[in-house]
């Protein structure tokens, strides 16, 4: 069945439904693409039984009459969310042959509209860090290469990596990601994919490993921008189960979509004109200017005056947060439990945690605890949360003027593995642009926009107003119409 | 002001004691998730993913244990927070499966209030600092494997209200009327059932001594003490220790300390260095809890008349006696029962001392409380109403209760059975005087020289001849008569 | 105006929070954290430079309210769900190391 592959989650959906192919026959078809695509090590768990029990429920669904938004399409599933009976490990070592006793609330939505899932997604641990290089189960490996022949393997962003290098590949055609700092946008630019992160408290928490509480929010990652948006219908909506989920209606984003921008005011933030930042990444830039005022848009000049100190502001919150969350892995309920000889609990749990987080993981506790503890909570953990006050307020300033605001989603195209993992800060500098809107909450998405000179792809980033994810997909689609990118990996798995 | 002194070597020194009670809210559920609260279910039974704290588990916080709060705050006058916040305390112990404590810290739902205790020297006003909800932890338990401890769930995520005192007790005895108050409180409010045993109340005692007057000491804190006894001797013992430690030359280390109530001394815990470090920073798994001002109301509405108000009412319009208003007002099971004693006709007055000594007489003997009385209110004010028309006497009435004690019948029906209705009968009264008399007519003769003490011996033959059923004012009226 | 500004972690500080945050490390793992750290939080110390004075921190990311669920049991009695994945569970409980309380 070559050609299924190559279809996104609309095309499978509609051509399943027109009789053109069985799920059965794309539930097949890409657990073979999955199984053949070991070298990318996108994957952590292969679920090829799930994805076929889904098809097979999908195709007596259809001969019933009693199709459901998601029937006939498989997708995967990033290892953060919990997974029932399927192992869940968030890419630690210390969740390792973990199998939950309950399904998250997203992933439960999916099922329930009818998606099948190919399998567990790798990430970076925790979904702390931004190139896929901090998982314990391995990097990784981006699908694109370089156009200089040196097929050096690049980092497909981080922390959904396995989700966007799948993608990328067309191994899924569509997958959740989690984004706390920018961990859908950056991989999906990286990749050359589409990925929104929607407003805070649209997708449920529940069952999502917890990284960062107040920042950490679940959204799709797909080939496209209509892809997403059906994605994100089916992946969203109230849940009594989570505390900071938004009692709102799910609106009818695919059915929204437009990419006429007439009347709309596009903001461009100055600040965001980063020193060091590559020349194609400011033409690139400006093309999408030129591509959204051809939409029909108004582009405007904005400030946001804190940006700068969004990211470090970010790095105090995210770490503390962090650092509580990941006090649940201790050894006694689940997971690993490292005993040593004559060891009491409190050397267990040092030990155990010792040897099953990975180094960024450790490295992020170990900031968050000290910015929380005696004596620095004030000066390091207020003091950020005041800022993000202040970060806030400019993005509600910056909305007296425009609608949406346009950047790069990230300072430079994929890198090469381990080419920044020893500068854990030059690692952070990767979500310059994707920080500031996660820490106002906002809703934000990546689409592919061009290549670089040395053939990688590169993306913009679409931020809205709390609650506007369709103003954020249909600039998406304008830049999406016109940007053309038609570009692909080829296939050396 | 407490006459309460310690004596040392250097002179009298004085005992500052403040409270932290943690009291268990009432509620069915949990109060970040659905698991019951039963108490003495198998182990980890009530237990849900969330308090397991399972990856990606999110707490949702129980309504009716944040009204149960604002109901306390309410009943000891103190400030509603409008605006309140959960905090996690971060630390790792086995029974705390998060790894952190959701508590209050910063914002607690409950500001400043306080409450009047009674001591042997007056009426005291104790300082409530603050009250804040926060869970409860799990249980160890250390004896049934030779090198492991058993983790129980069962109590981990239950309501707590942490209800921290002002250091404004200055005795044991203030610290035991405190405690007692505060118990009577949230048992009238229904916020707790002040079940000690049952680890429903607990205490951290702060223990400080200074010379009188002076500034504070440095002080200790021991803690989960379960009883007000207990607590007592914790401060005896943490101020005669202090003194002594400060008389030799020591200091005072603020630490916590552990009670030991069969030696009746307490001990300091092992301390970990970093032990105080807890790194309170707000839950962002929780918005800020904001209350509007119609919840405020609604809980101010259903607020009962509390221990205070109703005594001075007992007093003022009931016209029962202070002592009896305090003793039925003590605790809320014993006003209700003497509220629906009322409410089935018995006489106040009458009431509250048939209540205060025989009721409470006999369930003293039997080693019940009141919840478990034989006899109900509605007996009880029958059986009042049988004294009060002249159908029992109160030697009658007496016997006719014990009756009750055992079998549980209705008082009339005894009466009935047991032909126990005392007489007014005149006729029969006067033929048993008239057989006495001339029986002993010696006496007769004794009475009228002016031996007056022989009327008793004729009430009492008479009132046995007539098997204890005579009306006495009856046979005194007709005594009298004969022996004129 | 940052109490901390200028403060940096010296290895017994390292120690001090792995111990807090319950990570055993080895001594060369502290040496090697204490540059990595002092580089980390030198960066996000320049937080410092904003001034705050009039600003509240942050508490809810988008305007929205906590919500109380009723006080219903709906959970509970799944003991074997909560066991499943212990690493040590007897009799119904989770077992760990003796504790000396
Ligand atoms: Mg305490
Ligand atoms: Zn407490």
């Amino acid at each position: 069945m070559a050609g299924i592959t190559d279809l996104g989650i609309a095309s499978i959906r509609d051509g399943f439904r027109a009789g053109d192919f069985s799920a059965r026959e794309v539930a097949d078809a890409f657990n073979t693409a999955v199984a053949g695509a070991k070298a990318l090590n996108a994957f952590i768990v292969e679920t090829p039984d799930h994805a076929i029990a889904a098809a097979e429920q999908a195709d007596r669904d259809r001969s019933e009459g009693t199709l459901k938004p998601l029937s006939g399409v498989p997708i995967g599933m990033k290892d953060l969310f919990a997974t029932r009976g399927v192992q869940t490990t968030a890419a630690s070592h210390i969740l390792e042959g973990f199998k939950p006793e309950y399904e998250s609330t997203v992933s439960a939505r999916l099922w329930a509209a009818g998606a099948g899932m190919l399998g567990k997604l790798n990430m970076d641990q925790f979904a702390m860090g931004s190139s896929n290089e901090t998982s314990a189960f391995g990097n990784v490996i981006s699908p694109w290469r370089r156009n200089d022949g040196g097929n050096a393997p690049l980092a497909p962003g981080g922390s959904s990596g396995g989700s966007s290098s799948a993608i990328a590949a067309r191994i899924v055609p569509g997958a959740t990601g989690t984004d706390t700092g920018g961990s859908i946008r950056q991989p999906a630019a990286f990749t050359g994919i589409s990925g929104i992160k929607p407003t805070y408290g649209r997708c449920s928490r529940w069952g999502i490993v917890a990284f960062a509480s107040s920042l950490d929010q679940a959204g799709p990652m797909a080939r496209d921008v209509k892809d997403c948006a059906i994605l994100l219908e089916a992946m969203s909506g109230f849940d009594p189960k989570d505390s900071t989920s938004l009692d709102l209606p799910v609106p009818n984003w695919e059915t929204g979509l437009s990419g006429d921008l007439r009347g709309k005011r596009i903001g461009i933030p100055k600040e965001y004109r980063v020193d060091g930042m590559p020349g194609e990444i400011d033409a690139l830039w400006e093309k999408g200017i030129a591509w959204v005022k051809d939409a029909g848009a108004e582009v405007v000049e904005v400030s946001l005056p804190h940006t700068k100190y969004a990211l470090p502001a970010y790095y105090i919150i995210a770490p503390a947060e962090a650092s509580s969350n990941l006090a649940r892995y201790d050894g006694v309920r689940y997971g690993l439990r490292e005993l040593p000889e004559g060891a009491g609990l409190q050397d267990m749990y040092a030990a155990t945690r010792a040897a099953g987080f990975g180094a960024e993981v450790k490295r992020r506790i170990l900031i968050g605890t000290y910015v929380l503890s005696a004596g620095f909570y004030d000066a390091y953990y207020t003091q950020a949360q005041k800022v993000r006050t202040l970060i806030a307020r400019d993005f509600d300033a910056a909305w007296e003027l425009c609608d949406l605001l346009l950047t790069p989603t990230a300072p430079s195209a994929a890198f090469a593995l381990g080419e920044k993992s020893a500068d854990p800060l030059a690692m952070y500098l990767n979500d310059v642009f994707t920080v500031p809107s996660s820490l106002a909450g906002l809703p934000a998405m990546s689409v592919p926009a061009g290549l670089d000179g040395q053939g990688l792809p590169l993306g913009l980033q679409v931020i809205g107003k709390a609650l506007d994810e369709q103003g954020v997909l249909n600039a998406g689609l304008a830049i999406e119409e016109r940007a053309g990118f038609t570009a692909r990996p080829e296939a050396w798995w | 002001m407490s006459n309460y002194r310690i004596q040392g070597a250097t002179g009298e020194w004085e005992v500052v004691i403040g409270l932290e009670v943690h009291a268990q809210i009432t509620s069915n559920a949990k109060l970040f998730s659905g698991a019951s609260t039963a108490f003495g279910s198998e182990p980890n039974t009530n237990v849900s993913l969330v308090d397991a704290a399972m990856p990606g588990m999110l707490p949702v916080p129980n309504a009716e244990c944040v009204k149960q709060a604002v109901r306390t705050g309410l009943a000891i006058d103190a400030q509603i927070h409008r605006w309140s916040r959960f905090d996690r305390k971060n630390y790792f112990y086995a029974d705390l499966p998060q790894g952190y404590q959701i508590s209050q810290l910063y914002h607690p739902i409950v500001g400043e209030g306080s409450l009047t205790v009674e001591t042997d020297e007056g009426e005291k006003v104790i300082g409530v600092e603050r009250i804040h909800i926060e869970q409860d932890a799990g249980k160890l338990m250390h004896d049934q494997h030779p090198t492991m401890s058993y983790v129980d769930l069962n109590r981990c995520g239950v309501a707590l209200m942490e209800i921290v005192s002002k250091p404004d007790m200055r005795s044991p005895a203030e610290a035991g009327a405190y405690m007692k108050k505060l118990r009577a409180i949230l048992r009238y409010v229904g916020s707790c059932d002040g079940n000690m045993e049952q680890g429903s109340m607990r205490a951290d005692v702060n223990v400080s001594v200074r010379k009188p007057g002076a500034e504070f000491g440095t002080r200790t804190e021991t803690k989960n003490v379960n009883s007000v006894r207990f607590i007592q001797q914790v401060v005896e013992y943490e101020a005669r220790r202090q003194v002594d430690v400060i008389e030799e030359g020591g200091t005072i280390v603020q630490e916590t300390r552990l009670f030991d109530p069969d030696k009746g001394v307490t001990r300091s815990m092992r301390s970990k260095e970093d032990a105080h470090d807890y790194r309170y920073f707000p839950d962002p798994d929780l918005l800020p809890l904001v209350l509007t001002e119609d919840f405020v109301e609604e809980c101010k509405a259903s607020l009962p008349e509390l221990p205070d108000a109703k005594r001075q009412r007992y007093v003022d319009a009931l016209g029962i006696t202070p002592y009896n208003a305090d003793v039925i007002t003590s605790d809320v099971e014993t006003a209700r029962w003497f509220e629906a004693l009322l409410a089935a006709g018995a006489e106040a007055k009458a009431g509250a001392n048939w209540l205060t000594s025989e009721l409470f007489g006999a369930l003293n003997r039997l080693g019940k409380d009141i919840g478990q009385s034989p006899v109900s209110p509605e007996q009880a004010a029958q059986l009042l109403g049988l004294v009060a028309d002249g159908t029992l006497s109160g030697s009658l009435a007496k016997q006719v209760f014990e009756i009750m004690l055992e079998t549980g019948d209705d008082p009339a029906r005894i009466v009935e059975e047991k032909g126990l209705k005392q007489t007014s009968d005149t006729g029969a009264i006067e033929a048993a005087i008239a057989e006495i008399l001339s029986a002993n007519a010696d006496k007769v003769d004794q009475y009228k020289d002016g031996k007056e003490a022989l009327f008793g011996f004729f009430v009492g033959q008479t009132m046995k001849a007539m098997a204890g059923k005579a009306n006495p004012k009856v046979v005194n009226e007709l005594l009298k008569k004969a022996l004129s | 105006m940052i109490a901390a500004r200028a403060m940096s972690v010296d290895s017994a500080t390292v120690r001090r929070i792995a111990s807090l945050a319950r990570i055993a490390t080895s001594d060369a793992e502290v040496e090697a954290m204490v540059p990595e750290l002092n580089n980390i939080l030198g960066w996000i110390e320049q937080l410092g430079e904003v001034d705050t004075s009039a600003v509240q921190p942050m508490t809810a990311v988008i305007a929205n309210t906590l919500r109380l669920r009723d006080d219903v049991v709906t959970d509970g009695d799944i003991r074997d769900r909560v066991l499943a994945n212990a690493p040590a569970a007897e009799h119904g409980f989770f077992g760990v190391p003796k504790v000396i309380e």
